[in-house]
């Protein structure tokens, strides 16, 4: 398949002087929150190229940036003394109340990191060792772990499960006014999952803008165009930009799979505190795979970020990376403080890696 | 899966209806989607539309 087309830069340019049509000149702020649009704002340098008074601004939007210090520890306890651990490489790296699992593993703990739950199931299986998932993600990576639950694992294997969900994530920020945004762009693949009708509380009970969006260059443009668009006509609404990837219904297969094994819980998001609704455990009757239940890990203190740390505010968008004393000095990817920095969805990492200052 | 060259086992449980020959979305080692490229380029649609309404 050929996506030159969302990439060239003729028809960048085109959507871009299309923008400033239709753009009324005053201040707008637009979030989005998913570490891969990040990456392409920042990869492409879009924000230099769009006009000054339109701000894009990275929200929540990178998973294991947000899983808590609680869980990561509880992670490194079991591979210390219980079972060998998998997970995804950039949970591997990312520290929590003291050290990573990667650091733990320096020191001698049992960890793996896979590229896939159905990988981790298939280890467990040819080994004879007591294995644990650890499971962490958004909405996208939700399914995967259910499909294998239901699918059935082996009695050696369980799962430390920390999903956090996207929309009541807004919900919860935007009713206590710790974001204020004159529009959303809505991650493309958690809408795969989810699909559009989720994000309709956004349109109808705080009247903002709407569009998921894919992840070409000219996907995130024409996004911020139809957004504009919604603004300056007042007439907000849910606009789908992703349709060669997102149905409105999203993929029912999915949800019903991550609707048998999970129910919806408050969950703490790392840097910004516990939000209502907003995270996901396995039910009563998957009980048994819960490896902290198996193993009788005691709860952990949670930690916010790291003393010094601006993660916190560059989670909310509040502050940009370039605002922290840290960023790209005592803060660089081989040596990082805050988990922004460590992940290759957080805010810090893809800007140290591309440059994020406007290039005026 | 071919990635592009790069040979990876994919778990299809989440998209039953995905064939052999198909483009999909994979996320962590699962088809969560399949792409047709007649929608990749409705994109290009929307966006000459919009053109072509403010001239």
């Amino acid at each position: 398949m050929d996506l030159s087309k969302l990439q060239s830069r003729e028809a960048v340019g085109r959507a871009v002087d299309l923008l400033r049509k239709v753009d009324p000149g005053e201040e707008l702020r637009f979030l989005h929150v998913c570490g891969t649009h990040e990456n392409t704002i920042t990869r492409y340098g879009l924000r230099s190229i769009v006009p000054r008074n339109i701000g894009v601004v990275a929200g929540p939007g990178c998973p294991v940036c947000v899983t808590s210090t609680s869980a990561i520890d509880q992670a490194i306890e079991i591979a210390q003394n219980h079972a060998r651990m998998y997970t995804y490489g950039d949970m591997f790296t990312v520290p929590g109340g003291s050290g990573s699992l990667k650091d733990a593993r320096a020191g001698g703990a049992r960890v793996k990191v896979v590229y896939s739950a159905s990988d981790a199931v298939r280890l467990a299986e040819a080994s004879v060792e007591e294995s644990t998932f650890f499971s962490i993600g958004f909405e996208t990576t939700v399914p995967a772990t259910a499909s294998v639950v239901l699918s059935g694992v082996p009695d050696n294997m369980s799962f430390i499960t920390s999903h956090r969900l996207i929309p009541p994530a807004l919900l919860a920020l935007l009713r206590s006014g710790r974001i204020e945004i004159d529009g959303l762009i809505c991650p493309g693949h958690v809408s795969t999952i989810i699909g559009t009708e989720p994000y309709r509380f956004l349109v109808e009970d705080f009247g903002i803008p709407v569009a998921v969006s894919g992840f070409e260059p000219l996907d995130v443009i024409v996004s911020l165009i139809d957004l504009v668009k919604q603004h300056v006509d007042r007439d907000p609404r849910v606009y789908n930009e992703y349709t060669r990837a997102v149905r409105p219904e999203g993929n029912r297969v999915a949800m019903d799979m991550v609707e048998r094994v999970f129910e919806v819980c408050d969950e703490e998001w790392r840097g910004i505190g516990t939000l209502p609704s907003s995270g996901l455990r396995l039910r009563e009757e998957f009980s048994d795979l819960d490896a902290v239940e198996r193993y009788g890990i005691g709860e952990r203190a949670s930690k916010g970020m790291p003393a010094g740390c601006r993660c916190s505010e560059v989670l909310l968008g509040s502050s940009q990376p370039t605002d922290c004393p840290h960023f790209g000095s005592g803060c660089t990817p081989d040596r990082p403080i805050g988990p922004c920095m460590v992940s290759s969805e957080g805010t810090c990492r893809i800007w140290f890696q591309y440059g994020g200052r406007r290039d005026y | 899966m071919d990635f592009g060259g790069a040979k990876r086992r994919v778990d299809v449980s989440l998209l039953p209806d995905c064939e052999v020959g198909n483009y999909i979305i994979v996320h962590a080692g699962f088809a969560i989607e399949v792409l047709e490229e007649k929608d990749a380029l409705v994109t290009l649609d929307i966006f000459k539309q919009i053109e072509a309404a403010l001239e």
